[in-house]
């Protein structure tokens, strides 16, 4: 249980020799945790007279923010939108396997699907706090039905949908109920889109506009309804035009609401997004972009052939192939190698890359008190990497949660 | 007194942080038996720090049984405030050392009634059985602590206001804006620091070089709050080549043993 009066009692620990991130840079500072939060030592020190319970050398490691991963489908042979008895294994799996990523919260996502399957899975998926169990689920992102035929990708056509005139009434019907939802994707062109946004926005669930054909005139008046994050940028949406910029033209618009910032989402596998194009984007608009794996069931299951649902994969190192084609199959690069990826290619700075797998996400939730931060009183969700990005230990609430076989804290 | 001049600043440091490690350890301090060091803040002692807790992770040095009771705080400063002396003594010193929070002592300039804070400070001193060493600095208006010219040499620790000087002398710590820097503060006083058993005064830069002249070259002057301490029986003087630009050749030689 964090914080509370029985936090006061409970020890105090003080990771030494160690490079924390926070306030956008890598400061050689001690990090104090508490209660499962992070203590002001400074505060301790003076008020409280008190001193550290127990101290942990961290090896000269950087100490960031949790990764937080709001697109991801499934992994290790699980896929979240498969409608099962027990739902819950399956998220309970994929939470305690992403904890060597470095992930430490996350949004299971559901592609689009029947009915059924949203009035089955969704109950099943409540909102829970990580720990040496798993990450944290922060909500679910469901990414439609609401979309654009042209533009579904992957999705199957058969379950797509459009609003009816009574539109929110239309999508608590399609999803059941929206308790544990965090995040829509929806495209923003379909009629009556605007009521729902706002309707869902009201709500606090965080409106996402993608697998879309809107042109950037749309697309601004989805973020002045409420919108605030695009679905993986570039694909799924009309491609950049010197004329009409769509979707992507979000990330220069003048037209957005004052003090609103657009986050956008991107896959930085090597794989779904050019590099060139990950340079665009970040350099266009560096303070809204958010890594995201959106990996496929097959993350993790190591190279080779794969029967998951009703298809068949082939696995060859970072890329996940429909077999016997070269169609790609979906993501399946762990969060840090995207972080990796993603520092490689633009060239940005460590803070730079570790802030848009933490910080930036918790910003897009409005969770940036809690989670994503090393600031004083966030919670202690934090992760030990090596100066080449490496994960060597992941804690959750202040508490060891995965470590690596060479790692010894 | 004794005047040590040192090449430069780093030279200065370094034996300063000696001499006070020196100190520590030839008290041999226990349980029952507090070794008491009074402290400064300002950019001076920063290297002096920086080698003490050098010492301190070397090994050679720990601070379990020592008591410090720094020199002065700005009052109305938030205790967090970046440029507080409480910030200032967590980040450059108590942060990377041993000491027992509770035996660091430093002026509260938020306290609801100022002159009994400064009461129980004293009251402290007193218990901990008062300042082995004392170590201070100078500032270019010639005063100890936040003793302005004008204070008593005899005065105690007390509510002062700032001379325009020391003013501006700390603006650059405050943006440069000169309305943002604190205008009053707790400070030990001239016979607070006289009370102790050894003092010991860092000087460095050419910037101090005239208050130094005044101070050990000239009369015992309320003007020059640091002259006081000519009549203290043990005081050191720590200084680099540049704070002596001000002094006689004569003096220079004698201190340096040259002749």
């Amino acid at each position: 249980m964090r914080g509370g009066q029985g936090a006061a009692r409970a020890p105090v620990i003080q990771f030494t020799n160690c490079r924390i991130l926070r306030g956008g840079a890598l400061l050689r500072e001690d990090l104090w945790v508490r209660g499962g939060r992070i203590l002001d030592p400074e505060k301790l020190f003076f008020e409280e007279r008190r001193v550290a319970d127990q101290q942990r050398d961290c090896g000269g490691c950087i100490l960031a923010p949790g990764f937080i991963d709001v697109q991801i489908n499934g992994g290790f042979g699980v896929d979240f939108s498969q409608a099962s008895e027990d739902v819950g294994s399956g998220i309970a799996l994929v939470a305690r396997r992403i904890l060597s990523h470095g992930v430490t919260s996350f949004c299971p996502t559901l592609v689009t699907s029947p009915l059924e399957v949203y009035h089955k899975v969704l109950p099943q998926i409540p909102v829970k706090s990580g720990g040496p169990h798993g990450a944290g689920v922060l909500g679910v992102h469901l990414e439609g039905p609401f979309i654009s035929r042209e533009k579904r990708g992957a999705h199957p056509e058969a379950h797509l949908r459009s609003f009816e005139a009574d539109a929110f009434q239309d999508v608590l019907a399609t999803y059941g109920s929206l308790d544990n939802v965090r995040i829509v994707t929806l495209a923003p062109e379909l009629d009556h889109s605007h009521e729902v946004i706002r309707a869902l926005t009201a709500l606090g669930i965080c409106v996402s506009l993608g697998h879309s054909v809107a042109d950037l005139g749309t697309a601004e008046k989805a973020v002045q309804s409420g919108a605030t994050f695009i679905t993986h940028l570039f694909n799924a949406m009309l491609p950049f035009h010197h004329r009409d910029p769509g979707i992507v033209g979000l990330l220069t618009s003048d037209r957005l609401p004052a003090g609103r910032r657009i986050f956008y989402g991107m896959i930085a596998d090597g794989i779904h997004t050019n590099p060139a194009a990950l340079r665009i984007a970040h350099r266009a608009h560096p303070k809204g972009l958010v890594l995201v794996t959106d990996a496929v069931p097959a993350l993790g299951l190591g190279n080779g052939r794969h029967t998951l649902g009703q298809q068949e994969v082939e696995v060859d190192g970072l890329t996940a192939y429909v077999a016997g084609t070269s169609t790609l199959s979906g993501s399946i690069a762990p969060m840090d190698t995207c972080v990796r990826h993603f520092l490689q290619a633009t060239g940005c700075s460590v803070e730079c890359a570790l802030e848009a797998a933490s910080l930036h996400p918790a910003q897009l939730l409005g969770l940036e008190k809690r989670k994503g931060t090393l600031d004083f009183g966030a919670d202690a969700d934090f992760v030990v990497l090596d100066n080449s990005l490496h994960v060597r230990a992941t804690y959750i609430s202040g508490e060891l949660v995965w470590q690596a076989e060479e790692a010894r804290l | 007194m004794r005047l040590v001049i040192l090449d430069n600043y780093d030279l200065a440091s370094e034996w300063a942080a000696k001499y006070i490690c020196n100190r520590i350890i030839q008290f041999r301090p226990g349980q029952d038996r507090y070794f008491t060091l009074g402290l400064p803040t300002g950019s001076t002692p920063l290297g002096c720090y920086k080698k003490l807790i050098e010492y301190h992770k070397n090994g050679d040095l720990s601070f379990k049984y020592v008591k410090t009771f720094n020199m002065d705080e700005y009052v109305g400063l938030p205790r967090n405030h970046p440029e507080s002396y409480h910030s200032y003594m967590w980040n450059n010193f108590f942060k990377h050392i041993d000491i027992d929070p509770n035996n660091a002592h430093i002026l509260d300039g938020n306290a609801t009634d100022l002159q009994a804070e400064c009461d129980a400070f004293e009251k402290k001193i007193k218990e901990a059985g008062g300042i082995d060493l004392f170590v201070g600095g100078i500032g270019p208006d010639g005063h100890i602590a936040f003793n302005e010219p004008g204070s008593s040499l005899v005065s105690r620790t007390r509510l002062k206001t700032l001379a325009m000087d020391t003013i501006l002398a700390n603006a650059k710590y405050f943006d440069g804006d000169l309305s943002k820097v604190p205008t009053m503060a707790l400070t030990v006083g001239v016979g607070t620091v006289m009370d102790a058993r050894e003092v010991m005064i860092l000087i460095t830069g050419a910037h101090k070089a005239f208050a130094l002249y005044k101070a050990i070259e000239e009369g015992v002057n309320h003007m020059w709050t640091v002259s006081a301490f000519q009549q203290h029986p043990r005081t050191i003087f720590v200084c680099d080549e540049d704070a002596t630009l001000e002094l006689r050749v004569k003096t220079v030689k004698y201190f340096k043993g040259e002749h």
